[in-house]
């Protein structure tokens, strides 16, 4: 068994509300120095396959739901 | 008699709007049906099994279908694509309105149905709706203004250049196209008539929040497939159905049991579907 980590984040340029709110919040509780937020999502798929396969099928997932390539791209890893 | 015009009201787990979508377009003459998508694949006992080929109009509702987990509408949108999407597109080349109201947009989106930029349904999505602006669920009213020459099968009944109001309820409503091409492909957008709702101040400006909930660009709320039989916009009409349902039915001058604004999308649709027999 693989355990494959899926990175899916946002190309760069694109505006990230989520990320630059979050950056507003920690400066709010007193953080300094902040350069910047990101938001990024992680998925981690358990797969019985071999490792090559694992990343393929994992790349087809990505394609097929987990990433909406206007405004995402990602990364597949392998644990 | 005419035969019924038939709506497939389409719905997953999490699909919340079904009831005001299919009361709107009952309201204006039509016969719609609640149809879950395992009724479509055939999933399902089979006195409850259903085509989409024998429906005359196919509607997305508001909801956040799946939970909204993975991106809003994408997980829908997978499903009926690795199911459905070629029966999908001989519905949509056969001319037969479809609408996505909110999470149906997404689902549109998701899916390829819409903005429709390079045929009828791409492979991969050519544009997202993403987080608000304001990151985070934006609930209230919102002024369109119709922006369409007539094409959409949706707003034959309303000129162009009208203000209505549909209240919005979304989070992930910013419509984005790929950065690198955006000029051009807005552009597209608007030489072949596609962007049918603009949001706009009570000035009818183009304005940005909260006027524009979202940030979309160029203030966009809905747009139409090149054919103008696909519409998807995310704030909800059926929820204006009536004008004791608009915010200031109390305080307005109009007849409170008359028509809301969202009249016109339902009743445009099922005109269409008429005219055509």
């Amino acid at each position: 068994m693989v355990v494959a980590e899926i990175r899916i984040e946002l190309k760069p340029g694109v505006a990230d509300p989520e990320g630059q709110n979050t950056r507003k919040a920690l400066e709010l509780l007193g953080f300094k120095g902040i350069k910047g937020v990101r938001t990024v999502k992680v998925f981690e798929v358990e797969l019985d396959s071999p490792p090559e396969a694992a990343v393929k099928e994992c790349e087809e997932m990505c394609r097929k739901l987990l990433a909406n390539p206007v405004i995402q791209r990602f990364k597949v890893t392998l644990k | 008699m005419s035969r019924d015009v038939r709506v497939c009201v389409l719905r997953i787990e999490g699909t919340n709007c079904e009831e005001e979508t299919a009361r709107a377009f009952r309201e204006v003459g039509a016969s719609p049906e609640k149809v879950h998508l395992k009724q479509l694949l055939h999933q399902c006992p089979k006195d409850m099994a259903r085509d989409l080929s024998s429906y005359d109009i196919l509607a997305l509702p508001g909801g956040f279908s799946a939970g909204d987990y993975v991106r809003a509408g994408a997980i829908f949108a997978a499903r009926l694509r690795s199911a459905l999407s070629k029966e999908l597109e001989e519905f949509v080349r056969s001319g037969r309105p479809v609408i996505g109201i909110c999470n149906g947009f997404q689902i549109l989106v998701e899916l390829g149905l819409l903005p429709s930029l390079e045929g009828v349904m791409s492979v991969q999505p050519e544009a997202a709706l993403y987080v608000n602006d304001s990151a985070r669920f934006e609930c209230i009213p919102t002024l369109l203004k119709h922006e369409n020459e007539g094409s959409c099968l949706f707003t034959r009944t309303l000129p162009k250049g009208k203000v209505v109001m549909f209240p919005c309820a979304h989070a992930e409503g910013k419509l984005m196209l790929p950065q690198e091409r955006e000029p051009a492909l807005l552009k597209r957008l608007e030489d072949r008539g596609q962007v049918v709702f603009r949001y706009v101040d009570p000035q009818g400006r183009y304005a940005g929040y909260p006027w524009s909930p979202n940030g979309s660009i160029s203030s966009i709320a809905g747009v139409c497939n090149p054919a103008g039989n696909v519409l998807g916009l995310m704030p909800h009409p059926e929820r204006v159905f009536h004008r004791y349902t608009h915010p200031d039915w109390t305080r307005s001058a109009l007849d409170p049991s008359g028509d809301g604004d969202g009249r016109a999308i339902f009743q445009s649709s099922v005109e269409h579907v008429r005219s055509q027999r």
